[in-house]
C-alpha cells in the first residue's frame, strides 16, 4: 500500500489560522508498528470519507506515558504527560480521538489532574457518532454474513465501560456477531497490558495470548475483530501459533468498515 | 443461688463482647497505619454502592450457584440474629422466650428462623462440599494450603454446629412444652424441629431440661466464640464488606492515581523560573524525602489496608486473573492475604514493643516477590471479579513503583522500553521525527 495520504498536522492548521474539529491521536503503535499503521490508515480513510476536519500532532506527538506508568515509572509518565499537555493546550485542543485504548484511557482519565482536559473518544465511539450523524455509511459489503467475534480490549471495556460502540458498528456490517464465552466484563486480557507488551512473560505454562486465541477459535470465526493495536498483535500471533492464519483474519473495526466499502 | 445462670451469662457476654471490641480496635488501629487518602467525596454514590454491593450482594450473583447459596447464608445470618437478641435478654433476666407475648407474630418469627436455619445448614454443607468434595480449583491454589484451608472449613463447621444447636434447642423445647414443664410456655411454631423432636420421645423432663439448656447455652456461647474467632480468621468480611464497599474507588477502573509527590517534582523541573539551588523556605521542614511507591504495608493507604482485612479469600480474583490462569506465580488473592498477614505482624510488633521495632522484614520480598508483581497485565479482571470492591491491582502498582523509582529494579526489557520513551518519545527505538512517515508509505 504505497500511497501518500493527506494528513494535516496541527502546526499546518495553526499556520492557516484554523482549528480542526478533532485531534487524531495516532499513538506509538499507530505511528511505528507495521501492522498498526494499516489500522491508522484505514481510520484516516474513514475520516476523509466522512469529511471530518481532523489533524494530527505528527512529530510533536510523544508517548502518552501509559506503559511507563503501568511499569511503575510515575516520573517518566508525568514528564510525558506534562509535555504532551503543554503541546495540546498550546493548540487549544478540545476533542481527541484515538484508535488505541491505552492512549484513550490515559488521555481521558489520567491527564485531567495534570492540567489536560479534553473530550476523549475511542475511534469506535467516534465512528459510531459519525454513523449516527449520518456522516458515515457503514455497510456489510464483503463481510456480510461472516462469522465475527469481538475481543474486548481491557482498557476500553473493563477500564472504561465501553462495550457497545464496537458491537454496534459490527452489527451495522451485517455480520454474524458471535460472543466468546468470556466477553465484556468477563473478557480475558490478550496479555499485552500493564507494559507486558514490551517484556518477556514471567515463567508459566502458557502464554496469555494463546489462551485468549483459543477462546476466539472456539467460536469458529472467519474474522476476529479487535479494537486495540496491541490486542491485534497478540491475537494475530496466537492465530499464527495455531496455524490458522490462512483461514482467520484479525482485523480492527476501522479496517473492517473501510474494507467493507473498498475504501 | 437461683441467679447463678444469669450472672454466668452476663460474665460470658461481657468477656465475649469485650474481647471482640478489643480486637476490633486493633484492626482499626492497624488500618490507620496506612497513608491518608481522601474518600469523603460523593457520599450519595458511596452509600448507593454499599447498599447495592454489600447489602444487596449484587456482585455475588455473577456466579449464580455460589451467589445464591451465599445470599441464603447471609440472610439467615442476619435474621437469625433477631433470635439471638431474645436469647440475650432471656439470659440476662432469667426469662424464657420473652418475646412470646407477640403471639401469632412470634410463631411466625420462630417458624421463619427455623426454615432459615435449615436453609443455612444446607447452604453451608454445599459450601463445604464445593471445597472438599468437588474441590473447586480456586480453593486449592498454593496460597490456600495450611491455615487458610482449615480456616475456611472451620467457619463452615461452626455454622453447621450453631444451626444444629438452634434446631435441637427448639426440638427439646417443644417436647418440654408438650409435657407442660414449668417455664416452658407454649410459644413458637416449629416447622423444622417438630421432625427432630420425636428423637426425644419418652425422655424424662429432667433429661430434656438438661438437653434444652445445654443446646441453649452452647448456642449462645458458640455465637460468642464465633464472634471472637472473626478477628483471627478471614471472616471479617461480614462486617468490613460494608465500609469497604463504601470507601471503594469510584473512578473508572482504568484510571490510576497520579502520585502527587511526583507531580511536585515534575512541575518544578518544567518550571523555567524554578531555582535549582534554592534553599527550602523557612516554614518547610527538610524531612526525609518522600518514599515513592510501597515496599511495606505502612507505605500503602488505609483503603488498601482495609481491603486486605476485608478479603475473605474467595479467590474469584485469582480464578479470573490471566497471569494465574496461564501458570504464573501471581495470584491477586495472595497479594491481599500477604498484605493482611504482614499488617497483622506489624500490629503485633507494635502491641509487643509499644512502637514498631524494625524486624528486618517487609511486604516486598518477604511476602510478595517481584516475579509476582511483574506478571500483572493490569487488566482489572481481579477488580471486576471482587464481590466487595477490593483492588489488588492498586497494591501491585504501588509496589512496582517502589521497585522502579526507589530501586531501579525493573526487568531489563522494561528498562529498554522506558529509555526509549525518555530518548525518543516511543517505547520502541524510532525517531520522533519519523512519527508521520506512515502517511507517506
Amino acid at each position: 500500500m504505497s500511497e501518500t495520504m493527506k494528513v494535516p498536522t496541527m502546526a499546518e492548521y495553526m499556520a492557516e489560522g484554523k482549528v480542526p474539529e478533532v485531534l487524531f491521536w495516532v499513538g506509538c503503535a499507530g505511528s511505528f508498528d507495521d501492522r498498526a499503521k494499516k489500522i491508522t490508515k484505514a481510520f484516516v480513510k474513514l475520516l476523509h470519507n466522512a469529511n471530518v476536519d481532523f489533524a494530527v500532532l505528527g512529530t510533536e506527538e510523544s508517548c502518552t506515558g501509559d506503559p511507563a506508568k503501568r511499569a511503575g515509572n510515575e516520573f517518566l509518565f508525568q514528564m510525558q504527560a506534562v509535555t504532551n499537555i503543554e503541546v495540546m493546550n498550546a493548540y487549544e485542543i478540545k476533542k481527541i480521538v484515538t484508535a488505541c485504548p491505552h492512549c484513550f484511557n490515559t488521555l481521558k482519565n489520567e491527564y485531567p489532574s495534570l492540567g489536560g482536559n479534553y473530550e476523549v473518544m475511542h475511534h469506535t465511539q467516534f465512528l459510531k457518532s459519525l454513523l449516527e450523524e449520518g456522516r458515515l455509511a457503514v455497510e456489510g459489503g464483503k463481510f456480510k454474513g461472516k462469522r465475527i467475534t469481538f475481543h474486548d480490549p481491557c482498557y476500553l471495556g473493563r477500564a472504561n465501560n465501553v462495550y457497545e460502540a464496537p458491537r454496534d458498528l459490527l452489527k451495522k456490517l451485517e455480520v454474524e456477531l458471535i460472543e466468546m464465552k468470556r466477553c465484556k466484563q468477563k473478557g480475558l486480557c490478550c496479555g499485552a497490558g500493564g507494559a507486558q507488551m514490551f517484556k518477556e512473560p514471567e515463567p508459566g505454562n502458557k502464554d496469555v495470548n494463546i489462551e485468549r486465541t483459543e477462546d476466539a477459535l472456539e467460536t469458529k470465526p472467519d474474522i476476529i475483530a479487535a479494537g486495540c493495536p496491541f490486542c491485534n498483535t497478540m491475537i494475530t500471533d496466537g492465530v499464527k501459533n495455531k496455524e490458522k492464519e490462512d483461514s482467520i483474519e484479525v482485523l480492527d473495526i476501522a479496517e473492517l468498515i473501510a474494507n467493507a466499502q473498498d475504501l | 443461688m437461683q441467679y447463678i445462670p444469669n450472672v454466668l451469662f452476663i460474665i460470658a457476654l461481657v468477656v465475649g463482647i469485650g474481647y471482640f471490641t478489643k480486637n476490633i480496635r486493633k484492626v482499626i488501629r492497624n488500618i490507620r497505619l496506612g497513608k491518608d487518602i481522601d474518600r469523603t467525596d460523593n457520599k450519595k454514590e458511596r452509600l448507593g454502592n454499599m447498599a447495592r454491593i454489600a447489602l444487596g450482594q449484587s456482585k455475588m450473583v455473577r456466579r449464580p450457584i455460589a451467589g445464591i447459596l451465599h445470599i441464603v447464608v447471609y440472610i439467615g445470618f442476619i435474621i437469625i440474629n433477631l433470635e439471638v437478641l431474645e436469647i440475650i435478654i432471656d439470659g440476662i433476666l432469667g426469662t424464657h422466650r420473652i418475646f412470646s407475648f407477640l403471639g401469632g407474630f412470634y410463631d411466625f418469627l420462630i417458624g421463619s428462623f427455623e426454615i432459615l436455619a435449615l436453609l443455612v445448614l444446607i447452604g453451608v454443607i454445599l459450601f463445604w462440599a464445593r471445597r472438599n468434595v468437588i474441590k473447586l480449583k480456586r480453593f486449592w491454589n498454593p496460597e490456600m494450603k495450611g491455615w487458610p484451608k482449615s480456616d475456611g472449613n472451620l467457619i463452615l463447621y461452626f455454622e453447621m454446629v450453631l444451626m444444629t444447636l438452634f434446631l435441637l434447642m427448639n426440638a427439646t423445647d417443644l417436647q418440654l412444652q408438650n409435657l407442660g414443664a414449668e417455664h416452658y410456655i407454649k410459644a413458637g411454631s416449629f416447622p423444622v424441629s417438630q421432625y427432630i423432636s420425636p428423637l426425644f420421645d419418652g425422655m424424662s423432663e429432667s433429661t430434656l431440661f438438661i438437653l434444652e439448656r445445654g443446646a441453649w447455652w452452647l448456642h449462645i456461647l458458640g455465637i460468642l466464640v464465633f464472634l471472637n474467632y472473626l478477628y483471627f480468621s478471614k471472616h471479617l468480611h461480614i462486617l468490613l464488606a460494608f465500609p469497604n464497599t463504601y470507601y471503594g474507588d469510584l473512578k473508572p477502573k482504568g484510571e490510576l492515581d497520579n502520585l502527587e509527590a511526583v507531580t511536585k517534582e515534575v512541575m518544578l523541573m518544567m518550571d523555567p523560573n524554578a531555582d535549582p539551588f534554592a534553599t527550602p523556605a523557612e516554614d518547610q521542614t527538610e524531612g526525609e524525602p518522600e518514599k515513592f511507591g510501597a515496599s511495606d504495608v505502612t507505605d500503602l493507604n488505609w483503603v488498601q489496608l482495609l481491603n486486605s482485612y476485608t478479603c475473605t479469600e474467595c479467590g474469584r480474583c485469582t480464578s479470573e486473573c490471566p497471569a494465574n490462569q496461564t501458570g504464573k506465580k501471581l495470584s491477586p488473592r495472595k497479594i491481599m492475604m500477604d498484605t493482611r498477614d504482614r499488617l497483622k505482624e506489624v500490629g503485633d510488633n507494635i502491641d509487643k514493643n509499644g512502637t514498631f521495632v524494625d524486624d528486618n522484614k517487609q511486604l516486598l520480598n518477604d511476602y510478595i516477590t517481584p516475579e509476582e508483581l511483574w506478571a500483572c497485565t493490569s487488566c482489572n479482571a481481579c477488580v471486576e471479579a471482587c464481590p466487595v470492591s477490593i483492588s489488588p491491582l492498586s497494591i501491585i502498582l504501588d509496589m512496582r513503583r517502589y521497585l522502579v523509582m526507589e530501586q531501579s529494579a525493573a526487568p531489563s526489557d522494561l528498562n529498554n522500553m522506558m529509555t526509549n520513551i525518555e530518548n525518543n518519545g516511543a517505547p520502541w527505538p524510532f525517531n520522533q521525527m519519523d512519527r508521520l512517515n506512515w502517511s507517506k508509505e
